[in-house]
């Protein structure tokens, strides 16, 4: 019995050397991308860089002013399109769990979450593309907006659901209409639940790429008209990574750079936010 | 505004099957195992590409699981408190951060060449790209997912069952194996669907890396370690090309397959995960 003792307290030491082990390893290649990336785009990123568009191939410098231009124009239009409706369906949801149409809507948004970003584009196509006659800006925010819609909604139903009861009756018994209720107590209360999962549905859409690739598809050009094509970010790199060209690929790994630091910025902001108000996204 | 979201999955299912009629009306079910894709002569057969999705979703499954296990295991049972752990969680959390098109690009540039000598060494044919760089990098993609919800479940383990077995003399290991692990079964099991979701509908990363040709090589190991293609990355590439009606359908019908596939493994790992969070 006392040698079990000791067979089993080793394969005990030896089952957690193990488990850290597999639990640490999986953040080198993490570490090896992001550090690859910083190393190859900071050298490339500087004012030229982000006020000029992309140079023709063989052509020193250029920039990506177009895509940070048109990434950042569709992101505002999406957030336009996808903050109000999420926050509704949010508020609904957190307020009238039970009925029907809270079951069903509560399955759409876990659809939703499940949609490959392809298909949406696919989608978007012959919604918004193919009627009228050219990819444009629009669809690719409309695109993205769907994309942003599930965890706007899970944020917002999440925060309100944590709030105290008390606050909402309270105010009710103040005689304070149900609406004003909803505006003036449970959304400001939830306030940073709420901004939180919308600068992580943000840091989310701004690296997809698939659903722009059929709907605002890219541009040269710096443009900001938003019914003709616009060039985004992801959709740079894209491009110019499976270009054979050098200055391209430069090119590419300065945007990754800019994108990878949108990225990590929302992300830490998110961080910071739930932090605050413990909500598990 | 919850009705706008059923309206919007509602057209999107119309849509995608709408738009693919032209296609299942024309090739039928046989579709799904045609084994030649060649536009030109207007033949389609989804065969290829659904034997790349499912070989690098699962080959991508099979690498992660043991480490989103882990990190579930060690942050949720080991440490789950203090400033490593958080460090922990918050970088595992960042691997889902990453948009796919960096892992992408990356994967092009670094990746294929270390796969390209690996390829040389093995005696095949020294491609670089394909199935199994592909499934590397979804790997590391699809890890995130598993592991935090496992991290949750693991930590919802009553501590009265834990204590129990302890105080029969169980050591650390036998506890985990025989007390955690049955308790949380279905939960991970959930979570390792909810990479498989993830898994199947990942466009860019792959589309970049898995080198798309649709010819399927006689063996397993040219098919593995060979060029292939998925349903998303096929789309991804030849949906702007494609420049007549059946094309465009068939694509579309691929689209349509994929949907199907990733909303039902979503929804069953959902369901399994609000039963196991509820009990």
């Amino acid at each position: 019995m006392d040698q079990r003792i000791g067979i089993r307290n080793t394969k005990s030491v030896l089952f957690k050397g193990l488990i850290i082990f597999f639990a640490f390893v999986i953040t080198i290649p993490l570490i090896i991308v992001l550090l690859y990336i910083i190393k190859q785009g900071i050298t490339q990123v500087n004012w030229h860089f982000l006020t000029h568009v992309p140079a023709p191939p063989g052509e020193k410098g250029g920039g990506i002013a177009n895509a940070l231009m048109g990434s950042l124009i569709m992101v505002v239009m999406a957030s336009i399109v996808a903050v109000p409706i999420g926050m509704l369906a949010g508020i609904y949801l957190s307020e009238n769990p039970r009925t029907k149409l809270a079951y069903y809507s509560g399955l759409c948004v876990d659809i939703l979450q499940g949609v490959p970003s392809i298909v949406v584009g696919i989608v978007m196509y012959f919604w918004l593309v193919k009627p009228f006659g050219g990819f444009s800006a629009i669809a690719g925010s409309v695109a993205l907006a769907i994309m942003m819609l599930p965890i706007i909604i899970r944020s917002t139903e999440q925060t309100l659901k944590l709030l105290p009861d008390s606050l909402k009756e309270a105010a009710l018994s103040l005689g304070v209409p149900y609406h004003r209720v909803i505006l003036k107590v449970l959304v400001p209360c939830g306030f940073a639940g709420i901004l939180s999962g919308i600068t992580l549905s943000i840091a989310r859409i701004i690296g997809e790429t698939a659903p722009l690739l059929f709907t605002a598809l890219g541009n040269n050009y710096f443009s900001t008209n938003i019914t003709g094509q616009m060039e985004s970010l992801p959709h740079v790199i894209f491009t110019y990574a499976t270009s054979p060209y050098d200055d391209w690929h430069d090119l590419a790994w300065g945007a990754s750079f800019i994108l990878l630091l949108f990225v990590l910025t929302l992300n830490i902001v998110t961080k910071l936010l739930t932090r605050k108000w413990k909500i598990q996204l | 505004m919850s009705i706008v979201l059923v309206l919007v999955i509602i057209g999107v299912l119309i849509t995608l099957i709408i738009e693919s009629m032209p296609s299942i009306k024309s090739l039928g079910i046989g579709f799904l195992w045609g084994k030649v894709w060649d536009p030109v002569q207007n033949i389609y057969g989804a065969y290829p590409f659904l034997l790349g999705t499912l070989l690098t979703s699962f080959t991508a499954l099979i690498i992660s699981v043991p480490f989103s296990y882990a990190i579930a295991i060690y942050l949720g049972e080991y440490n789950p408190k203090g400033w490593l752990s958080d460090l922990l969680k918050n970088t595992i959390e960042l691997i889902a951060a990453v948009p796919s098109i960096i892992y992408g690009f990356w994967g092009i540039f670094v990746l294929v060449p270390i796969i390209r000598t690996f390829e040389l060494k093995i005696g095949v044919a020294p491609y670089g790209v394909g199935i199994c760089t592909s499934s590397l990098v979804l790997a590391v993609m699809i890890i995130p997912y598993a592991a935090s919800l496992g991290i949750t479940l693991i930590r919802m383990v009553p501590s009265p069952l834990k204590e129990g077995a302890y105080a029969l003399g169980a050591t650390r290991f036998e506890v985990i194996r025989s007390v955690i692990l049955p308790f949380t079964r279905t939960g991970l099991f959930a979570g390792v669907l909810l990479s498989l979701g993830r898994a199947l509908g990942e466009t860019m990363a792959v589309t970049m890396l898995i080198g798309n040709t649709t010819q399927i090589a006689s063996t397993f190991k040219e098919i593995f370690f060979g060029p292939g293609n998925t349903m998303a990355s096929v789309i991804a590439n030849e949906f702007t090309e494609a420049d007549h009606t059946l094309y465009v359908s068939a694509l579309i019908e691929l689209g349509l397959v994929l949907f199907f596939v990733t909303v039902i493994v979503n929804l069953i790992g959902k369901r399994i995960i609000s039963k196991a969070t509820n009990n």
